[in-house]
């Protein structure tokens, strides 16, 4: 499609599975640069659009566009080469590999030595890794997690897991960084780290950030522009205050009239 | 203990230690002494060992570095065997054989890798014992090629001239295969790819989206690992000098799987100490056999059952095999007076990516 206006652009995105609709002509724009807040009641279909720009799940409908290229239906593990990286809900990290090997896998999608060489370690393969691991050490600067460089993720709380996620989105280099519920999971004082870096993230790597997120004080501190979902559809899309002052999305959160049926879910 | 770190080259030498240079410098010296100083029996044992340990470290590159099980990795011994038997029974040089061995078995490796893309666990489990099967009984019945249950004679290997026979000739060969294949692996596991295998294993939905293609990867560990375990195999028809098709059955790929398991998944050393338990176990119940009270040593099937209580019970109190416990020991010795037991419960908790999917 030519009428996609924004860096990041969803039109008429549909997903389907079986005969439950999860998510039902979505259209958004994401401008470059601005963090793109996308909030709702639980089931509302957040995750799954998160999958889809990820490439996890392939649209029942609609497209996607990133940066003027059309990335419907690119394969899943060319997506961190673009320039989109993301984090996950449950924290997916690779738990038996230290915190700078995480890192480092991060930097995969920059490898471009080959096999062979890599199997005679060839001097080639030493000064990429070189490099790579001067840009994993920037991140571990970055987010200040210099004392558990060479510890087993097993080892770590949740919290530094949390970061080290964030980190390892970081080390692709992406243009565009997808956050899954950076909060959850987070204390008070955590999410309000979790925010500064947000801010650090957009400002000085001018980075533009999608974030699904539960926790409204975090969206309110951070977003440009918020959208809220519920059912598959949008419901309300804006700044934050205005989001929150829609009465329709007032009544999926604390339900006022008895009229769509899946509230208590919130 | 530790030095200084000045560069980041440092943590990218294959000894990340001055130490270490040292010990496996002496380890090496030793194992070249070998021959001149112990008697045939025992330099045909340490053979045995070390075309073990070479197949071990090809499996362990599949099952502790990529998660993927196979039932089925004596049948990669027997083609690298028959393909290394056949080319030089044909003439062709043992310089040659021995590669194209390895390279033949890595395609088959893409063979059966290729299919089994989509499946992990017990699914993979039961394809790979379904492949080991299949290989068995092509190489019974195709009898023109194997010379079926007959056997085929392996001929002698010459380089450069030189005949490489008797145990101390074998001897040699497996060893410098084994010390070729480990640094291969050790590369491997400082680079990208190995990097790549790891994220597989512990979580394949992020491994993609850090842009790793599965599919491709698990070829490549797949094929490394069966190229491998191919040397292991052409070695192995050296040392046995007569091939026979049912000898690469499902009992010896379980030998294999319980190399690695006992040795410690995710781990070159848990290779090779698995290689070493493995194949001097059963020497070792011969010695002890007609001394066990209550004629337990006359008891058939007691070896088989020794392994499978060992292995259920390195399972049960080990998961880490014994290279976990090498570690243990050498941490304790580190921290001599000062050790203290909760310095490894921790290790309890990393159940989840320790299971193999």
């Amino acid at each position: 499609m030519s009428g996609s206006t924004g860096y990041f652009s969803a039109r008429d995105l549909a997903m389907r599975f079986g005969g439950i609709r999860a998510v039902e002509g979505v259209s958004f724009d994401v401008r470059r640069g601005e963090v793109f807040s996308i909030i709702g009641p639980n089931g509302a279909g957040k995750t799954t659009i998160f999958n889809m720009i990820s490439r996890i799940y392939t649209p029942s409908g609609g497209s996607l566009h990133f940066d003027g290229q059309d990335i419907t239906s690119i394969a899943p593990h060319k997506i961190a080469r673009l320039g989109i990286a993301r984090t996950f809900q449950n924290i997916e990290l690779f738990t038996n590999a230290t915190l700078l090997q995480n890192l480092l896998i991060g930097r995969h999608c920059h490898s471009t030595v080959p096999i062979l060489s890599q199997l005679l370690h060839l001097p080639s393969v030493r000064r990429a890794e070189v490099e790579h691991r001067r840009r994993a050490e920037a991140v571990i600067e970055f987010l200040n997690v210099q004392r558990y460089r060479d510890q087993l993720i097993a080892n770590l709380p949740y919290g530094v897991r949390k970061v080290v996620e964030l980190g390892r989105a970081l080390c692709t280099e992406p243009k565009l960084l997808l956050l899954d519920e950076p909060s959850s999971g987070l204390n008070v004082e955590e999410t309000e780290e979790m925010a500064f870096w947000i801010e650090d993230i957009k400002k000085d790597l001018g980075i533009t950030i999608i974030m699904v997120e539960h926790d409204m004080k975090l969206v309110t501190a951070v977003s440009d522009r918020v959208l809220a979902l519920n059912q598959g559809r949008i419901l309300a899309l804006g700044t934050s205050a205005e989001v929150q002052g829609d009465p329709e999305v007032i009544r999926a959160y604390i339900g006022g009239e008895p009229e769509p049926a899946a509230e208590v879910a919130a | 203990m530790s030095q200084f770190k000045t560069s980041y080259e440092q943590d990218l030498r294959l000894a990340t230690k001055r130490s270490d240079v040292f010990w496996y410098g002496l380890l090496l010296a030793v194992l070249l002494a070998i021959p001149f100083s112990l008697s045939e029996f025992y330099v045909g044992e340490m053979s045995f060992v070390f075309i073990y340990a070479i197949a071990g470290v090809g499996l362990m590159l599949l099952t502790g570095y990529t998660g993927l099980v196979s039932l089925g990795h004596a049948a990669f011994l027997g083609i690298g065997a028959y393909a290394n038997a056949i080319l030089l029974s044909e003439g062709v040089p043992f310089a040659v054989s021995l590669p194209a061995a390895g390279l033949i078995t890595a395609a088959a490796g893409v063979a059966i890798g290729i299919p089994t893309l989509r499946m992990t666990g017990l699914y993979l489990a039961i394809a790979t014992l379904a492949f080991g099967a299949i290989v068995v009984l092509v190489g019974e019945k195709w009898t023109s090629l194997t010379g079926g249950f007959d056997g085929f004679p392996v001929p002698t290997p010459t380089v450069l001239g030189f005949a490489i026979e008797g145990p101390s000739g074998v001897y040699y060969m497996a060893l410098g295969i084994l010390v070729l294949v480990v640094l291969v692996a050790m590369n491997v596991l400082r680079a990208p790819l190995g990097r790549a295998l790891v994220a597989i294993r512990d979580s394949e939905i992020s491994a993609q989206s850090m842009g790793i293609n599965l599919a491709f990867y698990k070829t490549v560990s797949f094929a490394l690992s069966a190229g491998i375990t191919g040397l292991a195999g052409a070695l192995f028809g050296h040392y046995v000098r007569h091939l026979a098709p049912d000898s690469f059955g499902i009992l010896l790929s379980i030998q294999l799987v319980t190399i690695v398991f006992i040795g410690g998944l995710g781990s070159l050393h848990g290779a090779i100490f698995g290689a070493a338990f493995v194949a001097l176990l059963p020497q070792a119940i011969a010695l002890v056999r007609d001394d066990l009270p209550f004629g337990i040593g006359r008891l058939p099937g007691l070896e088989p059952s020794l392994f499978g209580l060992i292995l259920v019970l390195v399972i049960m109190f080990e998961p880490h095999g014994i290279n976990g416990r090498w570690q243990k020991l050498k941490r304790w010795f580190l921290a001599f007076p000062l050790h203290k037991r909760a310095a490894f419960r921790r290790q309890k908790t990393y159940a989840k990516t320790d299971r193999l999917r």
